[in-house]
């Protein structure tokens, strides 16, 4: 088990290596950060010492080492054009996705897999199929334009919800919180219902799949067999087994659920992470762009990770191997 | 809708008639496309032709519309914002309304369809080149080569694809051969995964080893023995991937990060009307929507129903 974890951790910090490199070439391609700093008329004096004081003239390679050095000692600088250090801006934001991914996920698994299951479980009944097409769709149909009928149809037309912002957040922990307020409720639920729609259609896929092809394993006869009711064998027998590719899922989409994020936050201006990197991206703020890439890829490895541990944990085959080694 | 028969002969041109040749040919392949079990599920059938229709309305685009949106020289202002049904002042009708510019809806749409199927389709030809290219080589070579292309394509696929794309747009700016760069980088690894495990299986049956012991030259043993048997599962892939490729690209063009304002693909056009969605005008945004939607969940379809084919588990 041990071997095992630190050979996982090893790989990741090679990752982050690699993505760091990629990352930095990649916002270095972009654009001339000093036409953004400066105003255009601005003196060749002045010009070469703000492209001094960024250290700009110095090799790419001297760069990238003072960009690992600082990005090591946890400094990911200021940002261009909100004129504090990124971190905390990007502190300041995350909160907002993370509540709103959250919801998002927990809400798309906890119905979509049920229903799922039901469908799995009947498929060829009226119900599974419609769920069935209702998956279909949530697959097909873009994100960014089932927010725009959500605002056309709850905001503008039924005025029921608003249309975008966060509402009102009390603080817990000294983080503000739109989950703890009514208002904030209301200026969630239309943007967590927006991102839930895509990891719902993938919950009741996955569901469905694994409980048709659990319902015609030995198992489920031999339950069957033992007089053990169709609802026990669901939960009791087929539930477990088929869990292992639901939390996969259920990990890895919590972190493309965060990237997603990106399109429902700017359809509902909600003032999260995505929003930011989009702003940051059309205003060339290069400290923002690699402190969000490189978090989201640690991110990433870390979910890769924990998803990694919890097969172990879930798996007894898997365990029993790791165990053995 | 009453399956044909297929036993029913085909129709024949009476003797002394004149032959034609190609209307039975088509007529018999249309029945023999009716009897083939793909047409068993009638929802496949309508999607397919649904995709059919719509990329031949994108590609008829000049004669089926009443105005090239992207001439500015006959955009009038005036006409701008007009809900559906009303008058323009060239004496056409704008059925689906009209955008935030003056151009006519159903004609701008039709010409983005345009864009974002040229665009998705070269990003899903180059991906599919590249990725399978991948693929073949990691399972023909084996050893560390094979190692290292899967443990690249693995890091990429669990990294979500509209973040790689975001960032390849970013880093390339706008522009449509940009845009298919950052499409082909999100999704080449599907198909590289998908070609690999095919390919991998193959490359370890016996017909692949006995063509490899003639003198024949291995990239032929590849391309000629081994794609070919890979191709059903790559075939669903792609059909997927192109769907995606469209959806990708009408929300990379939403963001902002697509295509420059001259030539607007269908997300493009919906990201300019939802600034006057708040005030009522759905038009502009919605109808672009209602035509990609029909695209993407049409060629899902197809795609779900070749999958469902191809399926041993599923085979009756």
């Amino acid at each position: 088990m041990i071997g095992f974890l630190f050979e996982r951790l090893l790989q990741a910090l090679v990752v982050l290596l690699v993505i760091s490199v990629l990352v930095f070439l990649g916002v270095y391609a972009i654009g001339n950060p000093i036409d953004v700093l400066l105003s255009p008329d601005a003196t060749q004096s002045i010009r070469e010492e703000a492209i001094r004081a960024y250290g700009l003239d110095l090799p790419l390679w001297q760069q990238y080492f003072g960009f690992l050095r600082r990005l090591l000692a946890g400094d990911f600088g200021q940002s261009f054009i909100f004129n504090m250090p990124v971190l905390e801006l990007i502190f300041s934001r995350l909160p907002a996705t993370l509540e709103l991914t959250l919801t998002a996920v927990l809400a798309a698994t906890l119905i979509g897999v049920p229903l799922g299951m039901f469908a799995g479980y009947r498929p060829d009944s009226g119900a599974a199929r419609l769920i069935m097409a209702l998956s279909t769709l949530g697959f097909s149909v873009p994100t960014f334009w089932i927010g725009l009928v959500l605002i056309l149809t709850f905001a503008v037309n039924l005025g029921w919800l608003p249309a975008g912002g966060r509402g009102d957040t009390l603080p817990l922990f000294g983080i503000e919180w739109s989950v703890l307020t009514v208002d904030g409720w209301q200026h969630l639920v239309l943007p967590a219902l927006n991102l839930s729609l895509f990891k719902f259609a993938m919950m009741v896929r996955l569901a469905r799949a694994g409980t048709r092809e659990m319902m015609l394993t030995d198992t489920v006869r031999f339950a069957r067999a033992a007089g053990e009711s169709e609802w026990t064998i669901l939960r009791r027998h087929v539930l477990p087994l088929i869990a292992i590719p639901i939390v996969t899922v259920f990990g890895l989409e919590f972190g493309s659920t965060l990237a997603f994020a990106v399109v429902t936050e700017t359809i509902f201006s909600w003032p999260g992470l995505g929003k930011l990197i989009i702003d940051s991206i059309t205003s060339l703020d290069r400290p923002v762009m690699v402190a969000y890439l490189m978090l989201v890829a640690l991110l990433f490895i870390l979910i890769n990770l924990t998803v990694d541990l919890a097969y172990v944990a879930l798996d007894p085959r898997l365990r029993a191997r790791k165990l053995a080694r | 809708m009453t399956p044909t028969d297929p036993t029913t002969p085909i129709d024949r041109p009476a003797p002394g008639e004149p032959p034609v040749a190609s209307t039975s040919w088509a007529l018999s392949a249309w029945r023999r496309f009716w009897s083939s079990e793909f047409a068993e599920s009638h929802v496949a059938v309508v999607a397919l032709v649904v995709v059919v229709l719509v990329v031949l309305l994108a590609v008829l685009a000049p004669w089926v519309t009443p105005q090239d949106p992207y001439d500015l020289a006959k955009l009038r202002l005036g006409d701008a914002r007009r809900a559906p049904g009303s008058l323009s002042s060239d004496g056409f009708t704008f059925w689906l309304g009209s955008d935030g510019q003056g151009r006519d809806l159903w004609s701008a749409i039709l010409y983005g369809l345009r864009i974002s199927l040229q665009i998705s389709i070269a990003a899903g030809v180059i991906a599919f080149t590249l990725g399978v290219g991948i693929g073949l080589l990691a399972a023909y070579r084996g050893g560390w080569a094979e190692a290292f292309l899967m443990r690249v394509v693995d890091l990429q696929l669990s990294f979500p694809a509209i973040l790689l794309a975001l960032v390849v747009s970013a880093v390339l700016g706008q522009g449509k051969w940009q845009l298919i760069a950052s499409l082909v980088a999100a999704q080449y690894a599907y198909f590289a995964r998908t070609a690999h495990g095919a390919a991998a299986t193959e490359r370890s049956r016996e017909y692949v080893e006995a063509a490899l012991s003639t003198p024949l030259p291995a990239s032929q043993v590849v391309l000629r023995h081994i794609l070919p048997n890979c191709l059903p599962p790559l075939i669903v892939v792609a059909t997927v991937q192109v769907a995606n490729a469209i959806a990708l690209e009408a929300t990379l063009s939403f963001l902002g990060l697509g295509m420059p304002v001259t030539e607007p693909s269908l997300g493009m056009l919906i990201a300019n009307g939802f600034q006057y969605l708040l005030s009522g005008r759905y038009w502009i945004s919605i109808y672009p929507g209602v035509a990609l939607i029909l695209l993407i969940v049409a060629i899902n379809l197809v795609g779900d129903r070749i999958r469902d084919q191809l399926n041993p588990r599923l085979r009756r």
